[in-house]
């Protein structure tokens, strides 16, 4: 920050809206393979999700399952009264010249995200809608134009959009793990952004330090597929904006497209005239009435979430906030861990030393399942438990009751030396390895 | 009488009793269209050769004893319905070109039920209009007099029944689409309740209000495809649920002692000689045993303005796909028709209009389907003309941007209440043009109207004419 | 009442000249102003209503059927290459 008393400090207000798309196995509103990734072009299309003169949409029951879900999450109200709208704009990649989306009656609505700090991030509106084909811009016979495939064109994607909360950009990198997490822990989703699973558009605005009132102006920043991304643009923006204010001008309002190789954000075509969608209730998509028992149903059929899960880590197994915090991260890892313990209660492991030995010997759960992990644990405690006076009494021993093995080691029959290892084992009974008792066993023969 | 001439149920029993082949009413079909199509131009494409290829597998089915209810019979269809590899256009040359990779419910529906495909009916073009005028492939002409409009949007297909080119037809109604063209061609038209036959693979008008639909030459005809059509479409998700009813059965069931309720804002301003002819109908249901009741129905003045906004507010959506990158050409390629209700649904949607336009005329849609809720707890049915004047003259709907709305004044509040309705023929006029009447019921109560049209059909003679051409 | 046809047009992407755009005006004034008898109807206390259909909650199981082939699918445009739409370039920036 600057010494200069004459500069006066600038404060970001930013706002988020992220999209995801739900990892169902059939699209929104056709029966296409949502799994589009990688695909040959325009593979996974039907009369539907190519608006197609005459085709209809007919709604994903477990797309909608999942946003009330992701939205229940966020501790939003889930409204009993829902619809679909459409939502018009022009673009080679939107087949029916609208968007199926939701505009007056969202599925949930008014929630929020507590940050580390305890910062509360306000959720204005969670809905659901239709995602977009793709376009690809190429030089084609020496003619600019823009290539389309419409497999990705009907998935469905659940926007989440925030009030304008965020103070900076720390604050929106923790959210969006937050978030990212939670869809995951409801395994909804598996939101990738580099796979363009998960996308962001902050809107940024800034004000002067001390101000509380918002900005007459924003500018929302697409085309952002990383986390790290939204952090550099939202820096971007803050510089960007705060010099046009120290010139005693106001930034406009305006979209500015992310361009991930320069770093920087830059303004799309002005438009003249604010978008008007001209939304209207979808007509092809009867409303939708919940009763309060099958949302009740809904939230009670909820995971255990990230914060919920930790603080009972920390409370039942008397593990640390860190550790609680680290194993908690992934859903896989948090159902490993309490496996682990539930087979190491049997084996007299507390939970304190599987966490430690989960983070620090970086167990791959991938490869390993719980049960073995507490039988390594316990052969390694075994081996800590021997004493070293006590050890080396059972070599001492086997080597005074056994000659003729002693005779041949020293004859040259460096073999004979695990003849004495067996002798020590079977005194040992499991309580150190063979590698150690060989070990000492080779010092002192050749020490003789 | 020639074969081309034969109801469904005529013809459905000479293939039964091997009188005549699939094969032989087809070719009648196909001569009949060769010799009467240049002067009427009912339809935009033929397919023939596919059509007796169809014949013959009918044919072979018939053989074996198969009873599938439209085996053999040969039907046009409208062509706004998507039919896999035949060429779709909606009559306009946005989509003259367009191949649909795949068949609309009710397409596959009469297939699998047997039916023979002669070809694609001409219409307005999206079906904007009640003239078959506004097709980008020129008018059809009204058998009953070639000067004469056959009202639309489904005015070749109600053509084609009329002229006796088709068996039966396909056709759909937003407001009026099939019951005017019926009327003014002297056939049965019936418009099923919102919900009750698949719109998947309709090419849309105005999605909360279009309905598919049969053309005929009589009401048993009507029954009958309505029980091929009617159902449940997992594709559509505004179809309803409830099974369709076995219609043919109920059509013949005794149904006495009915109350039918007329409402005067029905009457005003019609044609005199439709007054007179539906006023003698009436006596007709009275002497079946029937009565009639005045009602009060909301003025159906009103019903214009709600349908015109809610209809070109859905158009100016349905019709954003067209933009020429996937199908079709582009959007310079609308006609006038399109592009004013283009323009005036994209105005009633867009910001600070909605609310006086969309908003208003969503409301004032509850009073009307609240209205008819009323009425039908005081009488069965409702019973008025079905169009205020007989066909009017070629060219009367140019540069008259509401000539649709005016002239299907009668059938807009019913259809906005989404309820069903059936026009049937009840006279002539001096001038030998068809007067038609429409009976409107209650949601599902199709039975009911196709019961009371039956009776109507069984002391009456009107549809045993046939024009001359 | 005023309409500015212009934006209009805009918005519902119709390329149309001066001259259309004119008549057109004129017909968008004279059908509103047959569609202001609306007016002439209270609604304050009415609700809209968008379909007739009385259902709700339809929805369909979340199960894969096959799409159309590619050649299906492309078989209606009029620019394609090598399994993609073409459209002449849409710039983002």
């Amino acid at each position: 920050m600057s010494n200069d008393i004459r500069t006066i400090t600038y404060q970001p207000v930013i706002g988020l809206e992220v999209h995801v798309e739900l990892s169902t196995a059939s699209k929104m509103f056709c029966r296409c393979s949502s799994d589009y990734f990688g695909q040959e072009p325009n593979t996974h299309t039907c009369p539907v999700c190519l608006g197609l003169p005459g085709a209809l949409p007919v709604p994903n029951e477990k797309a909608i399952e999942g946003c009330i879900m992701i939205g229940l999450a966020l501790n939003c109200d889930i409204a009993l009264f829902s619809q679909f709208d459409r939502k018009h704009y022009y673009y080679p990649d939107l087949p029916k010249g609208y968007q199926i989306s939701q505009y007056q009656h969202p599925f949930c609505a008014k929630g929020y995200i507590l940050l580390s700090n305890n910062k509360k991030i306000r959720i204005r509106r969670v809905h659901m809608e239709e995602d977009t084909g793709k376009l690809m811009h190429q030089d084609l016979d020496g003619r600019a134009v823009s290539l389309i495939d419409f497999n990705r064109s009907g998935v469905p994607l659940v926007e989440i959009v925030t009030e304008p909360d965020f103070e900076n950009a720390d604050q929106v990198k923790e959210y969006l793990q937050k978030l990212q997490q939670i869809i995951r822990y409801l395994g909804v989703a598996t939101a990738n952004p580099d796979k363009g699973e998960m996308r962001f558009e902050p809107n940024i605005s800034v004000r002067k330090a001390g101000e509380t009132g918002l900005p007459d102006y924003k500018v929302e920043v697409k085309n952002i597929n990383s986390f790290s991304f939204v952090e550099r643009a939202i820096n971007y923006e803050l510089k960007r904006q705060s010099s046009i204010l120290e010139r005693g001008e106001t930034p406009i309002q305006e979209t500015r497209g992310w361009d991930e190789r320069r770093h920087v954000t830059l303004g799309q075509r002005t438009k003249e005239e604010a978008m008007d969608y001209r939304y209207f209730p979808e007509p092809d998509i009867p409303p939708f009435q919940w009763q309060s028992e099958q949302i009740d149903a809904l939230r009670k059929a909820l995971p255990e979430l990230a914060d919920a899960k930790k603080a009972r880590f920390i409370q039942s197994y008397s593990i640390t906030d860190y550790d609680a915090e680290l194993l908690t991260r992934e859903r896989r890892l948090a159902d490993f861990f309490e496996e682990a313990v539930k087979v190491g209660q049997q084996h007299g492991v507390e939970p304190k030393i599987i966490a430690n030995v989960i983070i620090n010997k970086k167990v791959d759960i991938d490869t390993m399942v719980p049960a073995e992990l507490i039988k390594d644990i316990v052969a390694s405690r075994k081996i800590e438990a021997i004493d070293e006076t006590e050890l080396l009494a059972v070599v001492q021993e086997a080597i005074a009751s056994n000659p003729k093995a002693v005779e041949d080691y020293k004859k040259g029959k460096t073999n004979a030396v695990m003849f004495l290892v067996g002798a020590c084992m079977r005194q040992l009974k499991g309580k150190a390895t063979p590698e150690r008792v060989k070990e000492l066993l080779v010092a002192r023969l050749d020490a003789m | 009488m020639k074969l081309y001439e034969l109801t469904i149920t005529e013809a459905r029993k000479g293939l039964l009793e091997k009188n005549f082949s699939a094969r032989e009413l087809t070719s009648a079909c196909l001569e009949r269209i060769k010799a009467v199509e240049p002067k009427l131009h009912a339809f935009v494409t033929l397919t023939g050769e596919q059509a007796l290829e169809e014949a013959q597998k009918a044919d072979t089915l018939l053989g074996s004893g198969d009873v599938r209810p439209l085996l053999g019979i040969p039907i046009s269809i409208k062509d706004n319905f998507c039919t896999n590899g035949v060429r779709t256009t909606a009559s306009s040359n946005v989509l003259r070109n367009f191949v649909p990779p795949y068949d609309a419910t009710v397409v596959r529906l009469v297939t699998e039920a047997g039916a023979i495909r002669l070809g694609k009916t001409n219409m307005d073009a999206f079906a904007h209009g009640s003239s078959t005028e506004a097709s980008d492939f020129g008018p059809t002409r009204n058998p009953w007099n070639i000067e004469r409009l056959p009202g639309g949007s489904s005015g070749g297909a109600a053509a084609s029944v009329a002229a006796d080119e088709a068996i039966a037809a396909v056709g759909s109604e937003t407001a009026g689409s099939i019951r005017q063209p019926a009327a003014w061609c002297g056939v049965v038209g019936l418009k099923p309740t919102y919900g009750r036959v698949s719109r998947y693979g309709v090419i849309a008008m105005a999605s909360s209000l279009d309905s598919p639909g049969p053309i005929t030459k009589s009401v048993e005809d009507a029954a009958l495809m309505l029980e091929v059509l009617a159902g449940h479409d997992p594709m559509d998700a505004t179809t309803s649920p409830l099974p369709p009813k076995p219609y043919r059965k109920l059509l013949k069931e005794k149904r006495e002692n009915l109350t039918i309720g007329i409402s005067d804002d029905y009457f005003n301003g019609v044609d005199p000689e439709i007054v007179a002819a539906v006023q003698k109908a009436l006596q007709e249901f009275e002497r079946l045993g029937h009565k009639v009741k005045k009602i009060k129905l909301f003025d159906p003045q009103y019903a214009i303005a709600v349908y015109t906004i809610l209809q070109r507010s859905e158009v100016s959506s349905n019709l954003a796909r067209y933009d020429g990158i996937r199908y079709g050409f582009g959007r310079d390629a609308f006609g006038e028709e399109a592009q004013r209700r283009i323009m005036l649904g994209t105005y009633s949607l867009s910001a600070g209009y909605y609310d006086a336009y969309y908003a208003k005329a969503q409301k004032v849609r509850t009073l009307i389907v609240e209205d008819f809720e009323r009425a039908f707890q005081e009488v069965d049915v409702v019973i008025g003309p079905t169009t205020p004047s007989t066909a009017l003259p070629v060219g009367s709907s140019k540069d008259h941007p509401m000539f649709g709305e005016i002239s299907d004044v009668l059938v807009e509040a019913s259809t906005i209440a989404g309820l069903p309705g059936i026009s049937i023929c009840c006279g002539f006029s001096k001038e030998l043009l068809p007067i038609s009447m429409q009976i409107m019921g209650p949601y599902f109560m199709e039975d009911l109207i196709l019961n009371l049209a039956y009776q109507y059909e069984q002391v009456t003679d009107w549809s045993n004419r046939k024009p001359n051409l | 009442m005023e309409i500015n046809v212009e934006h209009v047009a805009k918005l519902a992407n119709l390329p149309l000249d001066e001259k259309r755009l004119e008549i057109l005006g004129k017909q968008l004034t004279e059908t509103l102003l047959y569609i202001d008898r609306l007016n002439e109807i209270p609604t304050e206390d009415v609700e809209p209503t968008s379909q007739v259909t009385g259902l709700t909650n339809v929805m369909r199981d979340d199960t894969v059927s096959d799409s159309l082939p590619q050649q299906a699918a492309l078989e209606n445009a009029p620019d394609t290459y090598n399994g993609y739409i073409v459209v002449n370039a849409i710039f983002e920036e």
